[in-house]
C-alpha cells in the first residue's frame, strides 16, 4: 500500500539545492549581464525641474540612461490600477519613471544601464536632477486635516472612502445598555523578505521573444503586464518566478517600474539586463503596510454581549493606490472576527501621504480589524468587571451556527460566510495550552522577581483562499515520472513538497517519482498569484482534480488492456492493478506509453505503441473520438468563495520596571486551517507568522520624519527580531474541514502573524495597568506612558472564568 | 574614465586555489557571487546586519559583505557550496548542519539559509563536542543572523540536532 501522504510531515524537497548553495535565486541567473541601477527622489514632495546627465555620459561602461522623455506608447501612461473598486474613487498611480513631480522618497527618477552595478551606481552619483520642493503630508492625520494635497487634483487626499453596514448602528448604540468610545492607533511595518526584489530580462532577437526572470508572487500576471506595456504579444513573452527569498505580500504588486523598465532596456539594447534591488531601495521604493487611526464606538448588554459596532477608519495608503483598497476593505470585513455582531458599521477612508506605496502584507488589514475588535473585546471586560476570556466566549459564532453569514462583501467581491468552524473549541483549547487561569498566581510570582507580568488573548478569523481560480496540470510520462505545475507562485511555503503530497495521495504513486513546477509561464500560463493564504486551498484543489482526471483516465486504457471493469482497478505505487488479484496489472508508465499511440519509437518504452507493436482494433481510429493523446489533465478550481480558517493566541509578558523591557515569555497558539496537508509545513507557517506579529507589536516601525525621510531604512535601525526577540510558541490544532472544497483545506500562511499586536497589547495593558492606545510600543514610550498623569488607568484584570 | 585599479588576487575557495583579478572595490560578496559564480553566498543587506552572506575565511565566519576581495588575498574561503564533502564516488556527505536544517524543517525560502550554516557550522565545530549544548550556546550560535520565514524556532532545534549528530562523530 502506497505509504499514506496526505497530513504527514513529509520532509521538504526544494531544501536539499537550498542547503547547498544550488538554489536559483533571481539575483544568481544571468552571469554577465548588463546592469541596472535608479536614480531615486531624495524628497518626499517635488517637481523635477530638470535632469542633467552630461557629466554621467563619459563614465567608462556606461551603456544607456532613460527618463521619462526616453518612455513610449502605454509606457508613458500611468502604471495600472491593479483592483479596481466603485468606491475607490480618485485613484491614482505613479509612472514607471517619474514624469514631473515624484511623490516620496525613493521614486524612481532614472534607470541607468551599465556593464555592472559599480558603474552603473558611478553613473547614477553623476546626474544631476534638480528640484522643486513642494509641501510633504506624512500620516494619516496630517492628510486627513488636508491642509496640504498629495496630489494636486485630489485636495481632500481621501483615494477612497469604503463603508460597509449591516443595519442602522446609530439606533442600536442609543438602544444599548452601555457603549463605550475610543481612538487607536497601529503603525507602518513592512514584509521585509530576506532578498529584495530582481528583475533579469533576456529578448532574442531571432524570434522577438523576451523571457523574464522576476522575484515575484503573480508571474502570469507579471507577463500580462509586460506584454500590455511594451506592446508585446503575449505568447512572445515568459515570465519565471526562480527560487524567491521571501515575498509576504510585497511580491504580488506588479508590474514593479523595474518589471516593465529592465525588460524595455534589454530589448532596445539587444542585451540581457539585470536588476538587483539592494536594501535601502527595498524599504524606499517598495511598499509597507498597516498604518491606521481606528475610532470605534461600542454598545453591549451588561452581560458584555455586543448589541453594535461602528467602527471610523483611517487608512494611510501612501503615494499610490496600485492595489486599490484591498488592505482597507480586509480591515473593514475581517475585524468582526469570530464574533456574532448584530449591528455593525465601518467607514474606512484610504488616505494619500508622501510615503512609500502601501500594500498587503502578511495579513492585509488584518491584523489591524483583530486588533480593532480584540482590544474593544478587553475594553468590555474591563468596563463590566468580567474575565476577558469569558466576554470573548459570549460574543462568538455557536459551532451550530455555520454556514454564518455576515452580510459584508468580502476582498474578492463575494459575501463573508463563514463556512464552518469551532471558536468555542479554540477558546477552550487556548485557556488550557496558556494556563488562563494560572494567571494571577504568575503574577504573584513574577512580582515576587520584580518582574510586572501580564496575559492577553486575540481571536481571530481569517478569509482565505479567494479566487477567482487557480489550475493544475498533471502529466505521467512512459519514464514513470509525473510532472505536475501550476502557474501560483513560490517563496518558500514548500509548495513544491505540499503539492507533490496531493498528487502521490491522489494518483498512487510514489512521492519521488513527482516533479512540481510552479509560477512559471512556460508550464502553466492561467494564474492569479499567491497572497491571501490561498496556494494549498486554490493550486492544491486544482492538482487534485487533474490528478483526479488522470487517473480517470488511466484506469480507463488499464481497464481495456487488462480487460477488466475500471471499478475493479486500483492504483498504488505507480501500478494499476484488479483489486486483490496483484498479477493482473499493469505499471502505470506502460499506460502512460499507451496514451500516446505513436508512429515513431526512440526508445524501447516508446516502441510498445508503434502501429505495428500489437493488434490493434481497426474498427476504432487511434485516439477516440473526444480524447486525446498523452496520460494528462489539467484541471481548475474555482471556489464560490473564500473558505475561513480562525485561531487564536495568547501572550504571556514579563515587564522590567527599571528598564521597561517587554519580554514575551509564552506564545500559545491555537490554529484551525481545516485539512492539513502538511503539518511540520503549517507550524512552520505559524513560527514565522508569529515571529512577524511580535516584531510589529514590538520593535518594527517605519520612522518617517516631517519632511517624508524614512529615518530607519536599514536593518541596523528597523527592527527586524532576531532569534533573541522571538519567544517560543507553543501551538495546539483544531482541524474544521472546509465544507466548500475538495481537500477540505483552508490557508495557513498569513495566520501566524494577525493577532499579535492585539494581545501583545492586552498582555502589556495588563501588566502595567495603563491603556494602551497606540501599537507597537517600545520601552521608552512604555516607560513615558507609566509616568505621564495623563494616562488612562486600566482596571485590573478578573482572569479565570468567574463563579 | 576609470574609477578603480584592479589587483589580482589567489584565494583558496573551497579547497581550489584561484586566482582572479578585481577591481580594488569589489566586495568579497560579489566577487564571489559575479567573479567566481559561487552564487549561494546571498547578500540580503549588504551593510553587515543580516548575516546572509557570512562565509568563512580561514576558518571564521566572516561577513562577506563586510570584506574586500583583496583582503582575502593569500587566504581559505569556504562557501555555502564548500561545506559538503566529497564522498569518493562523486557524491557528497552533507554536513551534519545541513542534515539537521533538512530534518528539522529550519529553512523556508532558503535565502537567510547559507549564511546561517555557516556560522552554525563553525560554530559546533569550535566548542567541546564532548558536551552536550547548552542552550545559551544555541542562541550565541543562532542569534547573529535575521531570517524573516522561521521564526527562528526550527533554526535553534537544527542548532542542537546538528550538535547532537557531531557529538555522535557524524560528518566534518
Ligand atoms: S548581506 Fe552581509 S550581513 Fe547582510
Ligand atoms: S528561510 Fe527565508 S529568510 Fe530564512
Amino acid at each position: 500500500m502506497t505509504t499514506k501522504l496526505m497530513g504527514e510531515p513529509v520532509r521538504r524537497r526544494e531544501d536539499l539545492r537550498l542547503i547547498t548553495g544550488r538554489g536559483r535565486y533571481t539575483d544568481d541567473i544571468g552571469h554577465g549581464a548588463l546592469a541596472a541601477a535608479f536614480v531615486r527622489s531624495p524628497y518626499a514632495h517635488a517637481r523635477i525641474t530638470g535632469i542633467d546627465v552630461d557629466a554621467a555620459l563619459d563614465v567608462d561602461g556606461v551603456v544607456a540612461i532613460y527618463t521619462y522623455e526616453d518612455l513610449v506608447g502605454p509606457m508613458a501612461e500611468p502604471l495600472p490600477v491593479l483592483i479596481p473598486h466603485p468606491q475607490l474613487t480618485a485613484p491614482r498611480t505613479g509612472y514607471p519613471l517619474a514624469r514631473d513631480v515624484v511623490q516620496h522618497v525613493g521614486e524612481a527618477v532614472v534607470m541607468v544601464v551599465a556593464t555592472d552595478r559599480y558603474v552603473a551606481e558611478d553613473v547614477c552619483d553623476r546626474i544631476a536632477v534638480a528640484y522643486e520642493e513642494l509641501p510633504v503630508v506624512v500620516g494619516v492625520d496630517a492628510a486627513r486635516e488636508a491642509v496640504h494635497a498629495v496630489h494636486e487634483d485630489v485636495p481632500d487626499n481621501v483615494a477612497a472612502r469604503h463603508h460597509q453596514e449591516t443595519g442602522d448602528v446609530e439606533a442600536a448604540l442609543a438602544a444599548s445598555t452601555h457603549t463605550l468610545s475610543f481612538t487607536q492607533y497601529i503603525e507602518r511595518s513592512a514584509c521585509m523578505p530576506m532578498e529584495g526584489k530582481g528583475v533579469h530580462a533576456v529578448w532574442n532577437r531571432d524570434d522577438s521573444s523576451l523571457r523574464v526572470h522576476t522575484s515575484t508572487q503573480a508571474s502570469t500576471s507579471v507577463r500580462a503586464a509586460i506584454a500590455a506595456k511594451l506592446q508585446l504579444s503575449l505568447e512572445k513573452v515568459e515570465v519565471v518566478a526562480p527560487d524567491v527569498g521571501g515575498g509576504f505580500g510585497v511580491k504580488i504588486v506588479h508590474p514593479w517600474p523595474e518589471e516593465l523598465l529592465v525588460p524595455m532596456a534589454a530589448i532596445a539594447l539587444g542585451q540581457p539586463v539585470h536588476w538587483a534591488e539592494d536594501r535601502r531601495e527595498h524599504f524606499i521604493s517598495s511598499a509597507h503596510e498597516r498604518q491606521q487611526r481606528q475610532e470605534i464606538t461600542v454598545g453591549y448588554d451588561d452581560g458584555g454581549r455586543v448589541t453594535a459596532l461602528d467602527v471610523r477608519g483611517w487608512h494611510d495608503n501612501g503615494a499610490y493606490t496600485p492595489y486599490g483598497i484591498i488592505v482597507p476593505i480586509v480591515t473593514a470585513t475581517q475585524l468582526v472576527g469570530p464574533y456574532a455582531i448584530p449591528v455593525y458599521r465601518v467607514r474606512i477612508d484610504s488616505v494619500y501621504t508622501n510615503t512609500v506605496i502601501v500594500t498587503p502584507y502578511r495579513g492585509a488589514g488584518r491584523p489591524q480589524g483583530c486588533y480593532a475588535m480584540e482590544r474593544t473585546m478587553d475594553r468590555i471586560a474591563q468596563d463590566l468587571g468580567l474575565d476577558r476570556a469569558e466576554v470573548r466566549r459570549r460574543n462568538l459564532i455557536g459551532k451550530d451556527e455555520f454556514p454564518y453569514d455576515h452580510h459584508l462583501t468580502f476582498q474578492d467581491g463575494r459575501p463573508v460566510i463563514y463556512d464552518s468552524g469551532d471558536y468555542e473549541g479554540l477558546l477552550d483549547k487556548l485557556i488550557a495550552l496558556v494556563g488562563w487561569d494560572r494567571a494571577e498566581e504568575r503574577r504573584a510570582e513574577a512580582a515576587s522577581r520584580g518582574k510586572q507580568l501580564g496575559i492577553g488573548m486575540a481571536m481571530y478569523v481569517e478569509g482565505t483562499g479567494p479566487g477567482p481560480y487557480e489550475g493544475g496540470h498533471v502529466q505521467v510520462l512512459g519514464s514513470g515520472k509525473v510532472l505536475v505545475s501550476t502557474g501560483l507562485t513560490s517563496q518558500g511555503q514548500g509548495h513544491e513538497t505540499a503539492f507533490a503530497q496531493i498528487v502521490a495521495h491522489e494518483l498512487g504513486v510514489p512521492i519521488e517519482d513527482v516533479e512540481v513546477t510552479t509560477g512559471d509561464t512556460r508550464r502553466f500560463g492561467y494564474a492569479v498569484g499567491t497572497f491571501a493564504s490561498r496556494a494549498a486551498v486554490m493550486s492544491g484543489n486544482a492538482i487534485a482534480l487533474a490528478a483526479r482526471g488522470v487517473r480517470a483516465k488511466a484506469l480507463r486504457i488499464a481497464a481495456e488492456v487488462l480487460e477488466a471493469d475500471v471499478d475493479d482497478l486500483e492504483i498504488d505505487e505507480g501500478v494499476v492493478q484488479v483489486k486483490g488479484t496483484p498479477g493482473t496489472a499493469i505499471p502505470l508508465r506502460t499506460v502512460a506509453v499507451l496514451s500516446n499511440p505513436l508512429r515513431y519509437a526512440f526508445d524501447e518504452a516508446a516502441r510498445q505503441a508503434t502501429q505495428f507493436a500489437g493488434p490493434g482494433d481497426d474498427s476504432k481510429p487511434p485516439v477516440a473520438v473526444g480524447d486525446a493523446p498523452g496520460l494528462e489533465h489539467v484541471d481548475y478550481y474555482s471556489p464560490i468563495r473564500s473558505t475561513f480558517a480562525s485561531g487564536a493566541h495568547a501572550a504571556v509578558v514579563e515587564i522590567d520596571p527599571t528598564t521597561w523591557e517587554i519580554e514575551v515569555v509564552d506564545y500559545a497558539v491555537v490554529h484551525d486551517c481545516g485539512n492539513i496537508v502538511n503539518p511540520m509545513i503549517v507550524e512552520g507557517q505559524v513560527h514565522g507568522g508569529v515571529a512577524q506579529g511580535v516584531g510589529g507589536a514590538l520593535y518594527e516601525r517605519m520612522a518617517y520624519d516631517a519632511d517624508g525621510q524614512l529615518q530607519n531604512a536599514s536593518f541596523m535601525d528597523f527592527l527586524m527580531p532576531y532569534a533573541s526577540e522571538v519567544p517560543d510558541v507553543v501551538i495546539d490544532h483544531q482541524e474544521t474541514p472546509s465544507p466548500l472544497n475538495p481537500l477540505g483545506l483552508k490557508g495557513a500562511g498569513e495566520a501566524g502573524v494577525i493577532p499579535g499586536t492585539a494581545c501583545i497589547a492586552s498582555a502589556i495593558e495588563d501588566a502595567v495597568g495603563r491603556r494602551i492606545a497606540a501599537m507597537p510600543i517600545s520601552p521608552t514610550e512604555l516607560y513615558d506612558l507609566v509616568r505621564s498623569p495623563d494616562a488612562e488607568r486600566v482596571p485590573a484584570a478578573t482572569t479565570g472564568v468567574p463563579a | 574614465m576609470s574609477v578603480s585599479t584592479e589587483r589580482t588576487i589567489s584565494v583558496t575557495v573551497n579547497g581550489v586555489s584561484r586566482e582572479t583579478t578585481v577591481p580594488v572595490r569589489r566586495l568579497l560578496s560579489d566577487a564571489l557571487r559575479h567573479d567566481l559564480q559561487l552564487t549561494g553566498t546571498h547578500v540580503g543587506c549588504e551593510h553587515g546586519v543580516c548575516g546572509a552572506c557570512t562565509v568563512l575565511v580561514d576558518g571564521t565566519p566572516v561577513r562577506s559583505c563586510l570584506v574586500l576581495a583583496v583582503q582575502v588575498d593569500g587566504k581559505a574561503v569556504t562557501t555555502v557550496e564548500g561545506l559538503a564533502r566529497d564522498d569518493g564516488r562523486g557524491g557528497e556527505v552533507l554536513h551534519p548542519v545541513q542534515e539537521a536544517f533538512r530534518e528539522c524543517h529550519a529553512l523556508q525560502c532558503g535565502f537567510c539559509t547559507p549564511g546561517f550554516l555557516m556560522t552554525m557550522a563553525a560554530g559546533l565545530e569550535a566548542r567541546d563536542r564532548t558536551t552536550d549544548i547548552t542552550e545559551d550556546e544555541v542562541d550565541e550560535i543562532v542569534g547573529g543572523n535575521l531570517c524573516r520565514c522561521t521564526g527562528y524556532a526550527n533554526i535553534k532545534k537544527a542548532c542542537r540536532h546538528a550538535a547532537g549528530l557531531m557529538k555522535d562523530g557524524d560528518g566534518a
